[in-house]
Parts: C-alpha cells; sequence; structure tokens
C-alpha cells in the first residue's frame, strides 16, 4: 500500500493497522526517515518535499511491486510525506511483513534504497544563508544500483517458502 | 503539449507546467529540449548539461531518444531526492 501526503504519520499506529488478524505474519520490519538538523556542517531550517502527482503513486507502487517478487511478503506500507518539514519530523515511513525475518528486513532496505533515487521527489532545504535544491548523492545510487547486481534467485534464498501470500489490497 | 518541470529546474524556468506547440520536426525528447533552447535563453541555460537532466514521457521514465509522437505530457527534472 502507498500512500504519499502532508500529514504526519503514527507507525505505531500503522503497523498495528496493518497486521491486525494477519497471524501468517511472524516478522515486521520499518524504517522511519527524519528530517536532520545539518548536512554537510550546514544547519537546516526546514525542509520542503516537492513530487511529481500521479507519477510518484505509479513508480512507488512499482517498487513495491518489485519487492515482492524478490520476496515473499504479506503486507507492504510506503508513507511519504510532501511539503514543509522541519527538523525532528518524520519524512518516510516504509514497514514490511513476511512470516520471517530475512525477507521482511532485507525488502525493507530495499523499497528505501529503491525510493530515494527512483521516486519523483526533490528536496529543497532553508538554511540561514538561504535555499537550495538537494542534489543527488552518490551513496545513494550505490545503494540502490546494489540491488540490481543480486540476482533474484539470491533474493529467493530468504523466503522459506511461507505459502500462499496475502497480497496488500 | 503539456510539458512539466519540477526541481531546480521548475525553480529557473519560473512555472511548473506549460502547453507548447511542438514543431512536427521534433521526433524525440533531444528534439524537443532543442526547440525550447531556441525559444529563450533561460532554457537554452537550464538544458545546457543534459547528464543532469532527467525526463518522463506520459508519467514513465525515458530517456533523450524516446520519441514524443504519442506523449500527452512531458517532464523535465533533475536527478530525484526522496526518502
Amino acid at each position: 500500500m502507498i500512500r504519499v501526503q502532508e500529514e504526519d504519520f503514527d507507525a505505531g499506529k500503522e503497523i498495528r493497522a496493518l497486521t491486525r488478524g494477519k497471524k501468517r505474519i511472524g516478522g515486521v520490519a520499518s524504517f522511519i526517515g527524519l528530517v536532520r538538523e545539518s548536512t554537510n556542517n550546514e544547519t537546516i531550517s526546514s525542509l520542503t518535499l516537492e513530487h511529481y502527482p500521479g507519477m510518484t503513486e505509479k513508480i512507488l507502487e512499482q517498487i513495491e511491486k518489485d519487492a515482492r517478487e524478490r520476496w515473499s511478503l504479506h503486507e507492504v506500507l510506503v508513507i511519504h510525506r510532501i511539503g514543509r518539514m522541519e527538523p525532528g519530523e518524520q519524512i518516510v515511513l516504509v514497514v514490511t511483513t513476511s512470516a520471517h525475518r530475512e525477507a521482511a528486513l532485507k525488502s525493507c532496505q530495499f523499497l528505501i534504497d529503491k525510493l530515494k533515487t527512483g521516486a519523483p521527489f526533490w528536496k529543497q532545504e532553508d538554511t540561514p544563508k538561504g535555499s537550495h535544491w538537494v542534489t543527488e548523492r552518490p551513496d545513494d545510487i550505490n545503494a540502490s544500483e546494489r540491488w540490481d547486481t543480486e540476482t533474484k534467485a539470491e533474493c529467493a534464498r530468504f523466503n522459506h517458502g511461507s505459502g500462499d501470500l496475502t497480497k496488500a489490497s | 503539449m503539456r510539458i512539466l518541470y519540477f526541481g531546480w529546474v521548475r525553480s529557473k524556468i519560473g512555472t511548473g507546467t506549460q502547453d507548447i506547440e511542438v514543431p512536427n520536426a521534433a521526433k524525440n525528447v533531444r528534439d524537443l529540449i532543442n526547440h525550447l533552447s531556441s525559444l529563450d535563453n533561460t532554457y537554452e541555460q537550464v538544458f545546457r548539461d543534459l547528464t543532469v537532466i532527467r525526463v518522463a514521457v506520459n508519467q514513465e521514465m525515458a530517456d533523450m531518444e524516446t520519441l514524443i509522437e504519442d506523449a500527452k505530457e512531458i517532464a523535465l527534472f533533475p536527478p530525484m531526492t526522496g526518502g
């Protein structure tokens, strides 16, 4: 499930709602991205996230589909915020669930790595010296491309045959 | 044809959406960008280095050689920085 929204989220509430009554789930992995107070020794007063409505949702759905092809997953949730945020605020939530921990943990990292450079979001940082657009980080590109060299067969060995899957609605 | 801009491309061009008449001779994204650059100095500056420009045609990632004949919506933007 993909959600792009301005509002903040409550990870505990989201995870409880996602897993309620789903007794085949044995592991839940989550990642929360926050706005940092500084980058490259520069103070950040706020961050504004822009996106491409329509395409953003399509790309995130495709990344979720790619994750489901690599691992046996039950529920998947990605919430990405847009608009203006201050340091300490939550930007993004990724939750993956599976029968076992490996698939949940690995796919959670896959989703955040892929969406950072593959989904149409752009960050603008406001600093005391003015505002500027954030540029792509080589580390982020490497983190995303690393998954492309890891074959689907290698991923499959983490699945442990978790039986028939409940697709997220 | 509807052209969308995001990130610093939008900031520099000064608008996020434009409806533009594209000449028949413009077959792919590169031709479209060359056309834009011929219209105004601002476009020429924004699109001088195409290695920092990403493109989507009809909301799917594309490249400079992608044909635009059936395009309803073309977006030009910098590398993405989400998460």
